[in-house]
């Protein structure tokens, strides 16, 4: 099969409705109310009823069969369901599966959910088993595994900790601006906060690594045809392509060199776009390491050099690249796995520019004319990466 | 080769028996000649299966390094790093006798047979 072939999913399908729910701390709530919660408001945002989904595709840390635990619960009964597990990325090849179930004609209408209330039931779950050749030496997963790679990767760039905390700051300020975001009211981050924030594994401390807290949120997919009759701006999937190298920290080929690299290279190769197109950026920032190795995968700058391009908050609200606008996993939300809420950010922006009322944001938050958006997804320890290209119609 | 497996233990097990027994071996393709870690069944990415066992040479390199912050009454502070080892491959280990936050990227270390929590482990010492 040549390119072309597996081009031809560019722009069949496309999201139209979305939403989030318990976002924060939802105490009293399961991790499946919260989902269901969020399918139900993301099937009302589309205008589409529940007797019509016939695709459920899920991944939680909280069920072994999610997919089929979210249909029961929703009282579902899918033609193809898909609950597979490559950690908080899942939800970004869920949706290529979906888009390829869609093209196929298996189904009609994908729901593609996450939910978890990992904060009130207790801080972070996972149901990962004890890894072989590592667990003996009791890392701290995932923080000791982005350390190793954060250590790494300043000794061979020679990156401080100064430019991991240029990251958080940006997110937080992004944060600032948005309502939903967890941190909204917290007031700004300065480098200094960053850096004597309690260490948790060196050189990696709690402001270096994303927030815990309970989530749930919620895509619906169809196909191109259909959805142009939605009632709001459908966004269209241009490219999505995957790729992991490994599962353990320890047979990562090269700390510093992400799959995304290959995720990101036929992602927007199926596109048709680049980097530089992209109106926005939305990377799974589970570290602030992530989004310096992410920026230099996904070929916004070369490698080594992102610590430049992150100075100056030139990824922050007032700066050249529109990154995290949410505030990201650092300053917005991160309830375990954090893959669907770089999708929802990366399509409610266009909606936004598209002119439908995806919620307030102070001045600055949207941005304005945003056509295209990347979504990058990471799962595992830098291991599973899912790269998706987000369009509105004329982009087409 | 595979179709019965009674008998025999599978290489994981292979592997502990042999560090309980005080040898770090790890596993050479014979064809290819060449070295890797973790063990397994077959070369990975290949698929060659003929293996043998070869004890390593113990010396090694920092490829990093982490420092595990943790409670002074849980144990302290810990050391985790991932040493590129002589023959080639790379695996997670602590360095010890050394201050865990002292251990630097390109070290020299070498290989010796303690125990964690009771199970027989390979820990490196800076050399």
């Amino acid at each position: 099969m040549d390119q072309n072939d597996i081009n031809r999913l560019r722009g069949k399908t496309a999201v139209v409705g979305l939403a989030e729910s318990g976002c924060g701390l939802a105490s009293g709530w399961s991790a499946m109310e919260i989902m269901a919660s969020a399918v139900h408001d993301a099937l009302d945002d589309a205008g589409i009823k529940l007797k019509e989904v016939d695709g459920v595709f899920a991944a939680t840390a909280f069920h072994s069969m999610a997919a089929m635990s979210l249909s029961e619960y929703l009282g579902v009964k899918p033609k193809f369901a898909d609950g597979s597990q490559i950690g908080g990325s899942s939800f970004l090849s869920h949706i290529l599966t979906a888009a390829m179930a869609l093209d196929a004609g298996l189904i009609n209408v994908a729901v593609v959910a996450y939910g978890s209330n990992q904060k009130s039931a207790g801080g972070f779950k996972t149901i990962s088993e004890a890894m072989p050749y590592e667990a003996q030496y009791q890392p701290r997963m995932p923080v000791t595994a982005y350390a190793l790679s954060a250590k790494r990767y300043m000794n061979e760039f020679g990156a401080t900790r100064e430019d991991l905390a240029n990251v958080a700051v940006s997110a937080r300020d992004w944060a600032l601006l948005n309502p939903r975001a967890y941190t909204h009211q917290d007031g700004p981050l300065t480098i200094n906060d960053v850096l004597s924030a309690r260490p948790i594994v060196d050189p990696l401390g709690k402001l270096d690594c994303c927030l815990v807290t309970d989530g749930g949120a919620a895509v619906v997919m169809t196909r191109s045809d259909r959805a142009k009759d939605t009632k709001n701006t459908p966004i269209y999937l241009l490219g999505a392509a995957m790729e992991h190298h490994h599962r353990m920290i320890s047979e990562m080929p090269d700390l510093v060199q992400t799959s995304a690299i290959e995720s990101g290279k036929r992602a927007f190769s199926m596109s048709g776009y680049n980097p530089n197109d992209m109106s926005t950026i939305q990377l799974y920032d589970a570290f602030t390491i992530n989004t310096l190795l992410f920026l230099e995968d996904l070929g916004f700058c070369k490698k080594g050099e992102a610590k430049e391009l992150v100075k100056n908050n030139n990824i922050g609200p007032a700066g050249n690249l529109k990154v995290n606008t949410n505030g990201g996993g650092l300053s917005c939300v991160h309830p375990g796995m954090y893959g669907l809420f770089v999708t929802l950010e990366a399509l409610r922006q266009l909606r936004n520019a598209s002119g439908d009322d995806v919620g307030q944001r102070l001045d600055g938050g949207w941005i304005d004319n945003a056509k295209l958006s990347v979504a990058h997804g990471n799962g595992g320890v830098l291991s599973s990466q899912v790269t998706n290209i987000w369009g509105v119609s004329d982009t087409l | 080769m595979a179709e019965n497996l009674k008998g025999t233990v599978g290489p994981e097990q292979q592997f502990k028996n042999f560090l309980s027994e005080g040898k770090f071996m790890i596993q050479r393709c014979k064809s290819l000649n060449k070295f890797f870690f973790h063990p397994r069944v077959a070369f990975p990415g290949s698929g060659e299966r003929d293996l043998e066992w070869v004890e390593a040479s113990g010396n090694g390199e920092v490829y990093s390094s982490s420092c595990n912050r943790r409670l002074s009454e849980k144990g302290g502070d810990f050391n985790l790093s991932l040493i590129t080892l002589e023959e080639g491959p790379r695996m997670m280990a602590r360095v010890e006798g050394i201050d865990p936050d002292k251990v630097e990227i390109g070290q020299k270390v070498k290989a010796r047979i303690s125990s964690l929590n009771g199970e027989p482990a390979v820990i490196f010492d800076i050399v």
